[in-house]
């Protein structure tokens, strides 16, 4: 395996002083004032800023099944080009990955791609279809390693599933990350339910559903003391419950995804299924209280919920049209607006709610550690001083179903580091890993 | 104005200048030419993707009147219900030259999709999106009621008309309440909690649960047509019940003011929301919003395709 040397002049570790850092071997050899290193490739970082290379513990990569909107391959170039070294690949696909075979497939795909590490998550029922569980501890032991399971896209709406399926997962230190909707509370639903869903004769989402579940899994995860993940917690109740939940001591983390960070419901008054998604962007105040509870630590992690679609299942009816946006390669431009920029989080957490605590919360012991002399050299840098306008025909992923078309972001994430190997360089991802 | 795709698409201007035109076309209409030339050589699609016998037919006889070719495009044994994409019907209307789109569809949203995204080059025109508007039923009951209420007046300033029954999930309620309240009405909507959305409050309209304390106060009673299936959704137990707490019978017809109006948009559940006796009675305007339907869909095609509205007093 012959490793390439990578001289990082002048970057601002976590937002600290400038300093240089030295790759080699695939682990970070040397950080100070000043390296110098005639074998290394030099990179001139002055102004940019450093951070461990960040974790997605909630990626639709959909392979198998849906090759024509993503493939494991496309969605690890795109997690490159947003400065991912590890995704997370969610089991709804088709089929499901509901047994040690499907998700072994998965991780080698990932291997074989080499530009992330892609860690499946595995289903926590069959088919995901809440009835009865799936070879969870198969997963768990495969070469995969599964440690998270969701039925993410579903609810595991069954009260006694969901306590079964949190206390079978204590063997071996596993989490379920639930998909909070309560079912029959949001049945057809299209958007969130308030005022704009009351004007556009779309059927809401109530805010509710997600909140029901939420207390309900807090408490069961108390009970049977098991470790619970909330996805893409998008309301400001979801919120004030899971605060009471870490109060009480329950086990639980939260994430939230990067465009309940910054978009509202009223977006859905242009019928544009790229605004549909699920769960439905909400309010103002939902997105206000998201924030602050990031920046408290309330919701531990964001995660991008990236879940490419094909055009035809956008350029359509905003009923017919599926729900979902991708999001790799805006997420960390969009933390950045909205909680670097609004004073709310400095680097170094930005680098704790993107590396450290979502490859802390998967177990990903390879991510998520500081960048410190000895540790894996996975490195994202941006450079906070430029900005980039987001064209949908130019994205890497295989689906162009972003919300962010034509706006301007700012943060430019320049270069990826994933095991030492540059995978991306100037903001372009490289063609192709050879390790 | 290019499209008209929901009520919020008018200034109070606009909305006025539709009904004014819509007078014109009645009183010419009322001579002896049932058929103006105003829109010869033009290509009007009724593209219906919903059932809707009456609606297609009133745009079909506007389109007529005023001389252009129509198509009719219905959902039933169409490309629309083999699974086609609004997108590819909207290209092959587009390929064979239509200037207006008059389109139905179950999909909330779907005439916007149709207008925003250039598929098509044509005026579209909304005549009913899922539970979201019909501005041309609003219009036309607009111009119903000031026909019999407005005192000569322009607008509708100062009356009190109630919107009554299944809110929830009618377009009808949504664009007349916009185009009522725009026009100086106030609207106070009539239902039972479950069948008015989350969200009401923000409308610009007052709300009641009590049919019968409102029933005295207003100049004109709006019914809905509640559909049968709501029962299984749980929006109310049965529909004896319904028609207990929010059918209009006669009894409660008879605590009307006394120019006080019934309407309609049709079709009707005779013996549910409204009383064969009380639709038939002299109050009920609803046979005659049929009629003015009409003329108002031909105020509309020639506002969006003939360059704007009517001068009053014109021989056209």
């Amino acid at each position: 395996m012959s490793q390439q040397r990578f001289l990082l002049k002048g970057g601002n570790v976590l937002g600290g002083k400038a300093s240089d850092l030295l790759i080699a071997d695939g682990r970070i050899e040397e950080i100070s004032a000043s390296i110098s290193d005639k074998e290394a490739n030099v990179i001139d970082l002055k102004g940019s800023i450093l951070l461990p290379g960040l974790v997605d513990l909630h990626t639709h990569l959909r392979e198998p099944g849906r090759e024509d909107s993503e493939t494991v391959a496309s969605a690890s170039r795109a997690g490159a080009k947003g400065g991912f070294t590890a995704l997370s690949a969610m089991a709804n696909t088709s089929p499901v990955a509901d047994t040690a075979g499907v998700v072994e497939q998965v991780y080698r795909l990932g291997q074989e791609a080499g530009f992330v590490d892609v860690f499946p998550i595995g289903a926590v029922t069959q088919g995901l279809h809440g009835e009865q569980l799936s070879e969870i501890g198969a997963m768990a032991d495969s070469v995969a390693r599964v440690r998270v399971f969701s039925d993410d896209g579903n609810c595991v709406f069954d009260p006694l599933v969901m306590r079964r399926a949190l206390e079978y997962i204590k063997k071996f230190d596993g989490v379920i990350a639930q998909h909070a909707q309560e079912p029959r509370l949001t049945v057809g639903s299209q958007m969130n339910e308030g005022i704009v869903s009351s004007k556009l004769g779309l059927k809401g989402w109530p805010a509710i559903a997600e909140e029901a579940i939420i207390a309900r899994d807090v408490l069961l995860a108390d009970h049977v003391q098991s470790r619970l993940h909330i996805c893409h917690v998008t309301t400001a109740g979801g919120v004030e419950i899971i605060r009471w939940a870490k109060a009480r001591g329950i086990q639980v983390t939260a994430e939230v995804t990067p465009h309940h960070l910054l978009l509202t419901d009223d977006l859905a008054s242009s019928y544009d299924p790229v605004f549909k998604v699920n769960p439905p962007l909400r309010t103002s105040k939902d997105v206000m209280a998201l924030r602050e509870a990031l920046a408290d630590g309330t919701i531990d992690i964001v995660a991008t919920d990236h879940a490419p679609h094909t055009s035809e299942t956008k350029d359509c009816e905003w009923a017919e049209a599926s729900f979902g946006m991708i999001g790799l390669e805006t997420a960390l431009s969009i933390v950045n607006k909205t909680m670097v920029e609004s004073g709310l989080l400095d680097w170094a957490a930005v680098a704790d709610r993107m590396s450290t605590a979502p490859a802390r919360i998967g177990r990903y012991s390879s991510h998520g550690q500081n960048l410190t002399v000895g540790s894996p050299a996975h490195i994202t840098v941006i450079n906070p001083n430029k900005s980039w306008i987001v064209d949908r025909d130019l994205v890497v992923s295989k689906s162009r179903n972003t919300p962010y078309h034509g706006h301007e972001l700012p943060g430019l994430i320049t270069h990826t580091f994933f095991d030492g190997h540059a995978t991306m360089i100037d903001s372009k991802v490289i063609d192709k890993m050879v390790k | 104005m290019r499209h008209l795709l929901s009520i919020n698409d008018l200034s109070t201007t606009d909305a006025i200048g539709i009904l004014d035109t819509a007078t014109e076309l009645a009183r010419i209409n009322d001579g002896q030419v049932k058929k103006l030339p105003t829109l010869r050589g033009r290509t009007i699609v009724n593209l219906f993707a919903e059932d809707s016998t009456r609606t297609r037919i009133s745009f079909e006889a506007a389109a007529k009147r005023l001389s252009a070719d129509v198509i009719n495009f219905s959902a039933k044994g169409s490309s629309l219900s083999k699974g086609e994409s609004l997108k590819d019907t909207a290209q092959t209307l587009q390929a064979m030259g239509a200037d207006a789109v008059v389109i139905r569809h179950s999909a909330s949203g779907a005439a916007q999709r149709l207008a925003d995204l250039e598929w098509m080059s044509g005026s579209v025109i909304n005549a009913g999106d899922g539970t979201h508007e019909h501005p041309s039923q609003a219009l036309l009951d607009a111009f119903t009621i000031r026909k019999h209420l407005g005192k000569g007046a322009s607008d509708l300033t100062g009356l009190r008309i109630a919107i009554v029954g299944d809110v929830l999930h009618s377009r009808v309620a949504r664009s007349n309440v916009l185009l009522l309240s725009m026009l100086g009405a106030d609207v106070v909507l009539v239902a039972p909690p479950t069948l008015l959305p989350v969200g009401v409050e923000s409308w610009p309209a007052t709300i009641s649960y009590d049919f019968d304390s409102v029933i005295p106060n207003v100049d004109a009673i709006m019914m809905l047509r509640v559909q049968q299936e709501r029962m299984s959704d749980l929006f109310f137990p049965n529909s004896r019940e319904y028609s207990r707490y929010f059918g209009l019978n006669s009894e409660r017809m008879s605590a009307m003011a006394k120019h006080a109006i019934v309407m309609h948009p049709g079709p009707m559940n005779r013996g549910l929301e409204i009383a064969a006796d009380v639709a038939d009675s002299a109050r009920s305007v609803i046979v005659e919003q049929v009629t003015n339907g009409v003329n108002v869909r031909m105020a509309i095609l020639y506002v969006l395709l003939a360059g704007g509205p009517l001068e009053v007093g014109s021989n056209s």
